[in-house]
């Protein structure tokens, strides 16, 4: 049998021993991502669809001053509340999403036929509140037409001449599309299963290794150490691979679960997205069990490495963080680079997006590539006389 | 047969090389037990290391059974067995697996590898642990787990670095046998210790290392005749200039 699986069998067989690695490999990591994800999903809409069926609650300043206009909103299910003495301060301190003022000179300007003011107080930053906003500025909007509208009839002009011109929108964003935009988070998940899949194998089997103080018998054996290394990286990559599997698997699932189609969303996660993301993953399984090896050689002990994989594992939200700060057009080479091949390929297959097989194979290529650099590096880290020697 | 010439190595310590290893030579020679004496941080351990590839020296040649060790480095760990200081088992395996693994590695087949473990468990009286975990093991269960699987390849010469470290009264003697018998089997062993009881009970020739130089290479009785003692503990003192570091 070749030194290297039999590395390979018996680190597997130790790490299936160990309940918080299968723990962690079978349930942790795969679980973890569909299930804060679903959460997170859950809570945004339910409180998107709940702010748009409860009746909005207005304070108002100067209410006495526009009754017509109260009565109108209240046909609009608004509740109409005594405004604040203060509104700026009521929106500051978020006592409320939106205050309406009316001021004195309102009901004057009105009777006159001059534009007549109304102050609608808000916190642009305060993202909770902008549906609140964006309702009652509608609102408002609708009133003035309808105001309007009756003026120039008594004129006898017809409405139509205040509206040269008529927007109709044709939104070209498909359902899909709309939900790969706030799933555009997802391929992190998938990565991090990858992580914390590899997490305990890469470590037990070179730092921990070296501190239980079994690695310099171990290469006492006359097996080269590249086949050593080979061994415990394959048995480390299988693990982080089993884990993105599930985690794709189960993700898979649970977003049949997610109440996406009530606002108007489709993900498409069907046997195309699960094979073609795996395809794409498996490669940065390699790299990433390779790079952990890599850094938990560095590491002196158990507790060291274990600070610096979890320093690393923030590595792949760069490419994240930035594609949803600047949503840029996909571009060929982007698929060529680790992390960012993976994150535009899997969020494109999720919105279902073409992807082209030469991309997913760019991809998967480079990737590759990057592995085999970064387990050549590790593997001349191998061959550091000291690294065998634990005090 | 192991031969030693002239081995050279230094270390990077705090910006400074240290010598630890400083022209040593000798020879273990076949069916003899050759003790390697000297006190703590003399540069025993890291001859060994030399010795068994997991370091190069910087000057010196070892030749084990006539084959360099630089030259061909996999042919010499084929025909070392090694206990090194550091004797972890993987915890998460029974001995026999532990036995096993280090089996596989040498490329032996399953029916071989049953043989010469069943032997060698019943040689060092372990049939009660054999198929145990080796996580919560004693020191001297440890010790001889570990010596199980370096000679599960049965090899021609064995090396021991200070094998009977920690381990109690009892299990410190049936080491002693075990090294005798070995030795019986037409055996090169080497071992080294900083117990001079334990190497003037057991050894041929004693190798004694002070400060990275051999200061003796002699038989027990040779060297009590050298220094003019009559007890060996006064022999050692006297060869290495100073008892800091030595066990009686």
């Amino acid at each position: 049998m070749n030194s290297a699986l039999v590395v390979f069998l018996k680190e597997v067989r130790e790490s299936i021993r160990d309940r918080r690695t299968m723990i962690n490999t079978l349930v942790t990591g795969p679980l973890m991502a569909p299930l804060i994800f679903l959460l997170t999903i859950n809570t945004v809409v339910t409180r998107e669809l709940d702010k748009a069926e409860q009746p909005l609650v207005l304070p108002v300043i100067g209410a006495e001053y526009a009754p017509n206009l109260v009565e109108a909103l209240k046909q609009q299910r608004v509740e109409i509340k005594p405004g604040p003495a203060d509104a700026e301060k009521a929106v500051r301190e978020q006592d409320a999403d939106v205050v309406l003022r009316i001021p004195a000179k309102y009901a004057e300007d009105w009777k006159k036929g001059e534009p007549a003011q109304v102050e609608i107080v808000y916190d642009e930053s305060q993202r909770d509140a902008s549906s609140s906003v964006n309702r009652l500025r509608g609102m408002l909007d609708r009133y003035g037409e309808r105001s309007g509208a009756l003026r120039l009839l008594a004129r006898g002009l017809s409405p139509t001449v205040m509206r040269p011109v008529v927007i109709a929108e044709r939104d070209q964003s498909t359902p899909q599309g709309r939900s790969g935009l706030m799933f555009g988070m997802l391929p992190y998940f998938f990565i991090l299963g990858a992580f914390i899949g590899g997490m305990a194998l890469a470590i037990d089997t070179t730092a921990g290794e070296r501190e239980r103080q079994s690695l310099e018998p171990l290469l006492a054996n006359p097996v080269p150490r590249g086949r050593i290394l080979a061994g415990k990286l394959m048995a480390t990559t299988s693990f982080a691979v089993t884990t993105v599997m599930l985690s794709i698997i189960a993700f898979s699932v649970a977003g049949h679960f997610m109440p996406t189609e009530r606002i108007g969303m489709v993900l498409t996660i069907g046997l195309r997205f699960l094979f073609s993301a795996l395809f794409v993953m498996l490669p940065l399984a390699m790299l990433l069990a390779s790079l952990q090896t890599m850094v938990a050689a560095f590491a002196r002990s158990y507790r060291e490495a274990q600070t610096y994989l979890s320093l690393l594992m923030f590595v792949p939200v760069i490419p994240t963080l930035m594609l949803s700060i600047m949503p840029v057009k996909a571009k060929l080479w982007m698929y060529a680079v680790p992390l960012m091949g993976q994150q535009v390929a899997i969020t494109r297959l999720l919105r279902g997006d073409f992807v082209p097989f030469e991309a997913l194979l760019l991809s998967f290529g480079c990737t590759a590539a990057a592995a085999l650099v970064v387990y050549f590096v590790t593997s001349r880290i191998y061959h550091n006389e000291r690294l065998a020697i634990s005090a | 047969m192991i031969e030693i010439q002239d081995l050279y190595k230094t270390f990077a310590s705090a910006g400074k090389r240290v010598v630890a290893v400083d022209g040593v030579s000798f020879i273990a020679r076949d069916g003899e037990i050759t003790g390697l004496l000297g006190p703590n941080g003399a540069g025993k351990t890291t001859t060994l290391r030399c010795l068994y590839t997991l370091m190069q020296p910087e000057r010196g040649r070892i030749l084990v059974d006539g084959v360099d060790v630089a030259a061909d480095p996999l042919k010499v760990r084929r025909s070392l067995g090694v206990l090194p200081d550091a004797r972890g088992l993987y915890k998460r395996l029974t001995a026999r697996e532990n036995i096993a693994y280090f089996g596989d590695l040498h490329g032996l087949d399953a029916a071989t590898i049953k043989k010469r473990s069943d032997a060698a468990i019943a040689a060092l009286d372990m049939a009660d642990i054999a198929d145990r975990r080796t996580e919560g093991f004693s020191q001297g269960q440890r010790v001889k787990t570990a010596i199980a699987r370096a000679l599960i390849h049965d090899p021609k010469n064995v090396i021991l670095d200070e094998p009977t470290n920690g381990l109690d009264v009892m299990a410190t003697r049936a080491m002693r046998e075990f090294l005798k018998r070995l030795k019986g089997e037409g055996r090169c062993v080497l071992f080294s210790s900083h117990i001079m009881q334990e190497v003037a009970a057991l050894c041929d020739r004693i190798v004694v290392i002070a400060k990275g130089k051999v200061v003796a290479d002699e038989s027990p009785d040779v060297l009590r005749a050298q220094t003019g003692e009559a007890n060996l503990e006064d022999a050692f003192v006297k060869l290495i200039g100073t008892d800091e570091g030595l066990a009686a």
